[in-house]
């Protein structure tokens, strides 16, 4: 079956922009694949249903639209926890910036330099996670990124790192249209967290997979946006093995547009999969996009999504979640969330939160909300003396408060709730 | 009565027996028999030609011909839609009849003894009461004899041809006209004119501009301002003859004020080829009035294996065009092989309201996409949605429903409850709601749920001394609960009895 034509014709301008390292190594037959997949499936347009809230068309056009270099003047997030610091320019490693990589109980390598290998531990997961993932739905952005990443970084964790990595992406040209790509393999038993935050381009196309294996656990916490003009689409796919833990949260504040994608299969008995997010954004510009998809193929594993979003002044926020529960994945908990607050007339909330179940001991549920802050709540703050502006930051706060108890590590959880009242702070018209 | 420390042991065994009587009514369809009549065909297909002859079988004016020839022309352009959660084998349409009346129809009877005894065998068959029986099978002069108990004045439509229509006449006395839908273009094309297609236009999808096509009967009702129906109405659809599509519309305008509650009950004979059902209902509703629409849809599910049944392909829209107006849509679905319907609310005056409430109950191989569309337009707009969809065999049962909130629709309020029960772990529940919120005084709320027929449930029914079975009824029951409580009197017992056939067995 051939692509529409305005698809193709998309699809085939795009790739026209885009080249393959000239030496990919083992990534070779990777990319190979995700670009055969991608020309197969076409770029995604306005019109597919897994697009119905969000326009892909910045995302896809051969160049990026231009952002400008927004420097903020408070220190950037994590800056006073101790963590290993990788940072990346426009998408470009930049060696200089950051730490020594060597860290207790992790391996980690930089994707441009260890193509250049003829062997890797990566090679049997570059690509394949992603690949994956583009059943029953079709995600042609992580293709794309998978058969032309530039960059990334591969962790293998072994043991309990001693401390989180921080990837730390800084955007410095009006006009980077960066596509980076990290393999993180978690061994058995091994317990990592990753730290993410920076605007990193003007259009920045990221994927991360992340393996873990049996006992395993990953953390993951990003910070995203900062009143950035940057467009974003970033996917995360994950594979659980028994008895693991996945645990994410994303704050994003601002950023034109931003389109989260998470792909979590638990494939191990009594996984665990957390996926949060909080979403502050102002503007009509502003358009946020959280679209997540979890299968649980195995038993009696738990899955959260909690996804809170507060908008004012024409945002706009999606959230699209799906619980998949195949045949014989018997005893799933699954729980689903999603709730925006509107804090004024223009803003909107899309939603698409879905269940589809195939095992009849399960026990899924999901729930989604939008609405106005409760006045009667600010006119009790109201009486008792706290001033309006205040009183509504502080009801916003207790709206994100559970996706943001998502957050296992009190100092990490402490500093986004700090930031979240920052950003409240400096958008209170 | 087994001992508490045996109650889990004894739940598992229960909720098996409730599985097992399920599986075990798949060869009892109630309503799997034939009547033997002689019927006229329009030859097999679709194309102009057939089109025109419903048309003139039906003895249409010139512009409904040409209103059924673009829609058959906008046809030939779509595509079937493929979207929803239900796998069927490709539909020949050209292997189809598309119009089929019992000979005896040809004329309409004029007493009793001209009535073919067969129709009458067969609505007798079906549970009609006597008297509305006769009124049906078209004798004249029967409307003024007393009926018993509460009124409800029937359509009764076989196949492509309404055979009958009962208390035309105590209708007429107050102003309310209820008709076949054929008889309505003669008769008051003013009104058909003005409203036909103007909630479902002829090329909203794929399968109602089909219908819009070749429908060839259904019902018409028109209530005027101010009036409140003095008994409920109702249509009965029965498809009979093989491999015919059946093709109802149904308008229903309820002018300002006005109030009328509508049923819809219907059923097919066992055949093991699936047939294809494909109806339009048009709801108008003005300033201030009232419709109720219910339905209990039985029509033949196929058997045990998924051979046959019936392919339910409907498009049900409410327009709630005047202030204040008001739609309840209850459906009880529990037949068809392949059901696809989402009766939807248009919420356009100030303050109107829709409400949905939903059973939809798959077992052995039906697939069932229900739901419903509820788009606020005007300030203060309410909706509610109660869906309750239950899964056994190898069904699968999906929800797909939007929740609309336009940028002025301000003030408005929607809740939706979506509940999933599983029984049995070869079958599936899925859930596929949008939500669309574009302003922010108003509120949405959604929530849906899967589970299982809880233990704990039935351990604590049956610590207080119900037996097992009474305790799963129970819970089915209470789970069903809200939405057989908006059925009206009428349709509450049969749709109750319905769930017990289909779910509970022996219980009870």
């Amino acid at each position: 079956m051939g692509l529409p034509q305005a698809k193709l014709t998309a699809t085939e301008a795009r790739l026209a922009a885009l080249a393959m390292p000239e030496a990919p190594g083992w990534t070779r037959l990777g990319r190979l694949g995700a670009r055969a997949r991608l020309e197969a499936m076409g770029l995604p347009g306005r019109r597919d249903e897994y697009w119905r809230f969000t326009n892909p068309a910045d995302l896809v056009t051969p160049a990026p639209v231009p952002a400008a270099v927004f420097e903020p003047s408070e220190n950037p997030v994590f800056h006073a926890m101790d963590r290993l610091r990788l940072v990346f320019v426009d998408g470009v490693f930049d060696a200089a910036a950051s730490d020594d990589p060597a860290l207790a109980g992790v391996e980690i390598t930089r994707l441009a330099e260890a193509q250049a290998l003829d062997i890797h531990w990566a090679a049997e997961l570059y690509g394949t996670l992603e690949a994956r993932g583009q059943e029953p739905v079709e995600r042609p952005m992580a293709a794309l990124n998978t058969a032309f990443a530039t960059d990334g970084v591969l962790i293998r964790a072994t043991g309990r790192a001693e401390k989180p990595v921080n990837l730390i992406y800084l955007h410095k040209s009006d006009t980077s249209d960066a596509i980076l790509h990290h393999v993180i393999r978690i061994e058995p038993g091994a317990d990592l967290t990753v730290l993410e935050n920076g605007p990193a381009a003007a259009r920045f196309n990221k994927v991360m997979e992340v393996d873990i294996a049996d006992g395993g656990a990953f953390h993951h916490v990003r910070v995203q946006g900062r009143d950035h003009e940057r467009r974003a689409v970033t996917h995360v796919f994950a594979r659980l093995g028994q008895e693991s833990t996945f645990k994410s949260f994303t704050m994003t504040a601002n950023g034109a547009l931003t389109r989260n994608e998470c792909v979590i299969e638990l494939t191990g008995d009594e996984g665990v999969a957390h996926v949060a997010g909080a979403c502050l954004g102002d503007g009509s510009d502003f358009h946020h996009d959280d679209t997540i998809f979890i299968t649980h193929d195995a038993e009696r594993c738990e899955s959260r999504q909690v996804f809170k979003k507060v908008l004012k002044n024409g945002a706009t926020g999606v959230f699209q979640g799906k619980i998949l529960v195949q045949p014989g994945a018997q005893k799933t908990d699954g729980y689903q969330i999603s709730q925006s607050l509107l804090l004024d007339e223009d803003s909107q909330f899309l939603a698409k939160p879905e269940l589809e179940i195939y095992a009849d001991d399960v026990a899924c549920s999901h729930g989604s909300t939008s609405g106005a802050i409760d006045e009667r709540a600010l006119f009790y703050l109201r009486s008792r003396g706290v001033p309006r502006a205040e009183a509504v930051d502080l009801m916003v706060l207790s709206f994100i408060a559970e996706a943001v108890e998502e957050i296992e590590s009190d100092v990490i959880r402490d500093e986004i709730v700090e930031r979240l009242a920052q950003w409240l702070a400096r958008h209170r018209r | 009565m087994a001992a508490l420390d045996n109650a889990d042991h004894e739940g598992v065994t229960e909720i098996r027996e409730t599985v097992e009587t399920v599986q075990s009514m798949a060869g009892k369809y109630k309503y799997g028999w034939e009547t033997e009549i002689e019927m006229e065909y329009a030859p097999m297909g679709l194309s102009e030609e057939i089109v025109r002859l419903i048309s003139a079988k039906n003895e249409e004016p010139e512009w409904m011909t040409e209103w059924r020839l673009a829609a058959f022309r906008r046809w030939q352009q779509l595509e079937e839609p493929d979207w929803a959660m239900v796998d069927y084998p490709e539909i020949d349409f050209q292997k189809q009849y598309y119009y089929a009346r019992p000979k005896s129809m040809a004329e309409k009877p004029k007493s009793l003894d001209e009535v073919d005894p067969k129709l009458l065998e067969t609505y007798k068959k079906l549970g009609i009461p006597l008297k509305e029986q006769m009124i049906l099978a078209g004798v004249e002069g029967a409307e003024d004899a007393p009926a018993e108990g509460r009124k409800v004045a029937v359509d009764a439509v076989f196949d492509s041809v309404s055979v009958g229509t009962t208390f035309q006449k105590e209708l007429e006395q107050a102003g309310v006209i209820f008709c076949p839908i054929s008889e309505a273009i003669r008769t008051h094309p003013e009104l058909v004119k003005k409203y036909l297609g103007s909630v479902v236009p002829q090329s909203d999808n794929f399968y109602a501009t089909l219908n819009s096509a070749v429908f060839s009967d259904g019902s018409f009702v028109y209530v005027p301002p101010g009036v409140r129906c003095p008994m409920e109405l109702s249509t009965y659809f029965r498809i009979n003859a093989e491999n015919t599509g059946q093709f109802e519309r149904t308008l229903i305008i309820a002018d300002k004020g006005a109030y009328v509650s509508y049923l819809e009950g219907c059923t097919a004979p066992k055949r093991d080829t699936a047939q294809l059902h494909a109806a339009v209902v048009e709801i108008v509703v003005l300033d201030d009035a009232e419709v109720k629409y219910s339905t209990v849809q039985n029509w033949y599910p196929g058997d045990e294996h998924g051979k046959g049944g019936i392919y339910n392909f409907v498009t049900k829209r409410a327009d709630c065009r005047g202030a204040r107006s008001k739609v309840m849509w209850t459906q009880v679905e529990t037949g068809s092989a392949v059901t696809w319907k989402y009766p939807s609310c248009i919420l356009r005056g100030d303050d109107s309201q829709g409400e949905f409430y939903s059973i939809a109950i798959t077992n052995n191989w039906q697939q069932a996409d229900t739901g419903t569309k509820m788009v606020h337009l005007g300030k203060n707009t309410r909706s509610r949605i109660v869906s309750k969809g239950i899964s056994a065999g190898h069904a699968q049962n999906t929800y797909r429903g939007l929740v609309s909130m336009h940028p002025k629709a301000k003030n408005s309020r929607n809740y939706t409850q979506c509940d999933s029960l599983l029984i049995g772990d070869k079958c599936g529940a899925h859930t596929v709601p949008y939500i669309e919120v574009r302003n922010n005084s108003s509120r949405v709320e959604h929530e849906a749920t899967t589970s299982k027929v809880d233990d704990d449930q039935l351990f604590y029914c049956r610590a207080r001394g119900i037996d097992e079975e009474a305790a799963v009824a129970l819970v089915v029951n209470g789970f069903c609960k809200e939405v057989l409580q908006a059925l009206p009197m009428e349709f509450a017992m049969e749709a109750q009895s319905l769930v017990a056939i289909s779910l509970e067995g022996s219980v009870g």
